[in-house]
């Protein structure tokens, strides 16, 4: 294991991109899926409004991205920190 | 060839691959049995995961859920993959040790492609399993589920893309459904002519708005959560070789899981329209009113509507001509035709009870009053701007359209060829095997490693332990299929309670232990009973205490509940109870000792992982 100084960055900067994919997973299903669904009614996409597009189909694409930047934003800090395998 | 023989021939084959597969990745060492040694890469467990995890329940009720839920029944949608995120971020990374395992679950709904007996069909379905699981352990699982994923997909997409390809003209599903419906030349979306389609006979709009958002937010999160908590998922993060590859392949998990998830709004919303439109003609390409209903003459001697007198043989759709006109009108009986036509029933099986020296002047009277209270809702009740009476309607005559026909009849509906009929009984049976075979390894790794070898014989040897493995998988594959022959017939309600203990209990331990060195054990403890407890009992007072009917203290309506919020969704309010509780414990209770709080900040560092895995 690193050192307690630089492991406490590592676990900082972990923080740091957790904190910042959850607000992404919260706005886009939590948020435009359900919550302000009635309040961007106007905005279409195809045949669907955008909460209801979201609803059942854009948040699973943005889930996607999400895990694919998160797993190589913590590969980078991982190596950053020297704490790979 | 019939439809029979070619039902036989593609499910024979795919269980002929599921064998052969087993045999070839068939375990050697207890490493290999319950985590398929450490040589599985990234996609493969994803894709395993994808095929453990989507199971006959996603295969086949969750298209008709949203087909006739609509909007609001989203929350399976999101929920279902909104927790792989969360598993991604918060609990892949830093798991260690697996749970316990979850009650198993079999359908044997698949008996009418065999043209056996659910029974049957079972004992079938559970040789099968037997056969490869007890020998081939977690790597011939995996294997094998991997082959089992590539059937399941194709059966689920293959029929969609037919389907949208002719409703829509655009063969992707997902474009299809948000594009223009086709057969009026275009100039309307799909989903607008849907939500015409079912408003005209009284159905609410397929994308109408959620009468409760608090209630959809929380059945939502509790999916979420619940789904980061499920043991059998998460034991699968134990079988991937580096913290980097646990990260990784909760993504590839969510790229197969969402090749079904995103196909299954459309298909749900496809298939409402195309069940719709074979009872209303008419509706296909003009006003739903333009042509009459369908009539039972036309069910009888058209080939491409023979499904329909088949489904009815399984008693998932029924119809009955209540007017006597020829023609099954299908709609929705507004409130009060509903409570009418219960009445005037009641009073008529009251009148038919009745003992033959009974005097009957009263019970007829009450007959002929009920009569004439339904006829006057009928003269005010409206269908296509008519009245009811006027078209001699006395109600809806499609009394059961079960949701899971509208995967399993959606090729027959949709008049696809006999091979699409036949792989999509070959598909939901392999989401069934894959997710059996994954909960009995869950089972059995309980017994023989954590039950046998953590406490009763430390000193067993390599042999005896894989020996053990293979009778506890055994003995668990007795008990399920003895569970599914007496099924306890509460599949929904378990679901709910499933997800929402998980939320309420395992998720946010898991989340104390990895990101808080504050929390003590009593802490812990106590907040995981209240999570249970509050959540159980919130259950248990809707659906009865254990699911026992009549003894529930609530009726289970959104009037009744507690700020409109459901049963299954009281999983985040459990889970904050949780949180809360612990918090408090662990400020009255002494501090983690030293040890922990280092177990707490090495499970935090990739580093040094490798050897956490060797038990």
């Amino acid at each position: 294991m690193a050192d307690k100084s630089s492991s406490s960055a590592y676990w900082a900067a972990n923080l740091r991109v957790i904190f910042i994919s959850l607000a992404i997973w919260f706005i886009c299903s939590f948020g435009i899926g359900i919550l302000l669904r009635p309040a961007l009614s106007g905005i279409s996409i195809g045949g669907a409004d955008i909460g209801f597009w979201f609803a059942q189909n854009g948040s699973i694409y943005v889930f996607l991205v999400l895990i694919f930047v998160y797993a190589a934003k913590m590969n980078k800090i991982d190596r950053d920190h020297g704490v790979e395998e | 060839m019939d439809q029979f023989t070619l039902n036989l021939l593609v499910i024979g084959a795919s269980f002929a691959l599921y064998f052969g597969i087993a045999f070839w990745a068939r375990a050697g060492s207890t490493a290999e049995f319950y985590a398929a040694g450490q040589g599985v890469g990234p996609v493969v467990n994803g894709m395993a995961t994808a095929a453990d995890w989507m199971s006959a329940a996603s295969f086949i009720s969750m298209a008709g859920l949203i087909a006739f839920g609509g909007y609001n029944n989203s929350v399976f949608l999101m929920g279902w993959t909104g927790g792989y995120v969360l598993l991604a971020l918060l609990l892949a990374p830093y798991l260690r040790k697996f749970g316990k395992f979850t009650v198993p679950e079999f359908v044997g709904t698949f008996a009418r492609f065999l043209e056996v007996s659910t029974t049957t069909g079972l004992l079938i379905g559970s040789a099968v399993v037997f056969a490869y699981a007890v020998f081939g352990g977690m790597k011939g699982i995996t294997y094998t589920q991997v082959a089992q994923y590539i059937v399941l997909i194709c059966a689920y997409t293959v029929p969609a893309l037919f389907i949208s390809l002719s409703l829509t003209g655009n063969i992707f599903p997902q474009l299809g459904f948000i594009g223009s419906y086709a057969p009026t030349g275009g100039d309307v979306y799909f989903l607008d002519k849907l939500d015409q389609v079912v408003t005209d006979l009284g159905f609410a709009a397929y994308t109408a708005d959620t009468s409760n958002m608090l209630n959809m937010f929380l059945v939502t999160m509790s999916l979420m959560i619940g789904t980061a908590g499920l043991p059998h998922v998460i034991i699968r993060f134990f079988t991937v070789a580096k913290v980097s590859d646990a990260r990784i392949s909760a993504g590839w998990a969510l790229v197969f899981i969402a090749l079904l998830y995103t196909v299954a709004p459309a298909v749900g919303s496809m298939a409402r329209l195309n069940i719709t439109t074979t009872f209303w003609p008419g509706a296909i390409d003009g006003e739903t009113f333009s042509k009459p209903a369908l009539s039972i003459a036309e069910i009888d001697s058209n080939p491409d509507l023979t499904w329909i007198r088949n489904w009815e043989k399984t008693g998932l759709l029924a119809f009955t001509d209540k007017n006597g006109d020829g023609l099954i009108q299908y709609f929705n009986e507004p409130a009060p035709l509903v409570a009418a036509n219960k009445a005037l029933a009641d009073a008529t099986a009251a009148l038919a009870a009745a003992p033959a020296d009974a005097d009957k002047a009263p019970l007829e009277a009450a007959v002929a009053a009920a009569t004439t209270a339904r006829d006057a809702v009928l003269a005010e009740a409206t269908l296509g701007g008519q009245t009811l009476a006027a078209q001699g309607i006395v109600g809806n005559e499609l009394t059961t359209v079960n949701n899971d026909i509208m995967v399993l009849a959606n090729p027959e509906i949709a008049a696809l060829p006999g091979w699409v009929i036949a792989l999509v009984a070959a598909g939901g049976l392999a989401a069934a095997l894959s997710t059996a075979a994954g909960l009995l390894l869950a089972i059995s790794s309980a017994i023989s490693h954590d039950l046998i070898k953590g406490a009763l014989k430390p000193d067993i040897s390599e042999k005896g332990e894989l020996l053990a493995a293979r009778i506890s998988m055994a003995f668990a594959i007795v008990l399920a299929t003895w569970l599914g022959l007496d099924p306890p017939g509460f599949a929904a309600q378990v679901v709910a309670l499933a997800f929402g203990l998980a939320a309420a209990t395992i998720f946010p331990v898991l989340m104390m232990g990895i990101f808080s060195t504050f929390v003590t054990k009593e802490g812990a403890i106590v907040g995981m009973i209240v999570g249970l407890v509050s959540t159980a009992v919130y259950i248990f007072l809707y659906l009865g205490w254990f699911f026992i009917p009549g003894t529930n203290m609530l009726p289970n309506t959104p009037d009744a509940h507690f700020l409109g919020i459901s049963p299954a969704a009281f999983g985040p309010i459990g889970a904050i109870l949780n949180f809360v509780t612990a918090y408090l414990v662990s400020t009255m209770t002494k501090a983690p000792p030293q040890d922990v709080q280092d177990l707490i900040q090495s499970i935090r560092v990739p580093k040094g992982a490798g050897a956490a895995q060797v038990h």
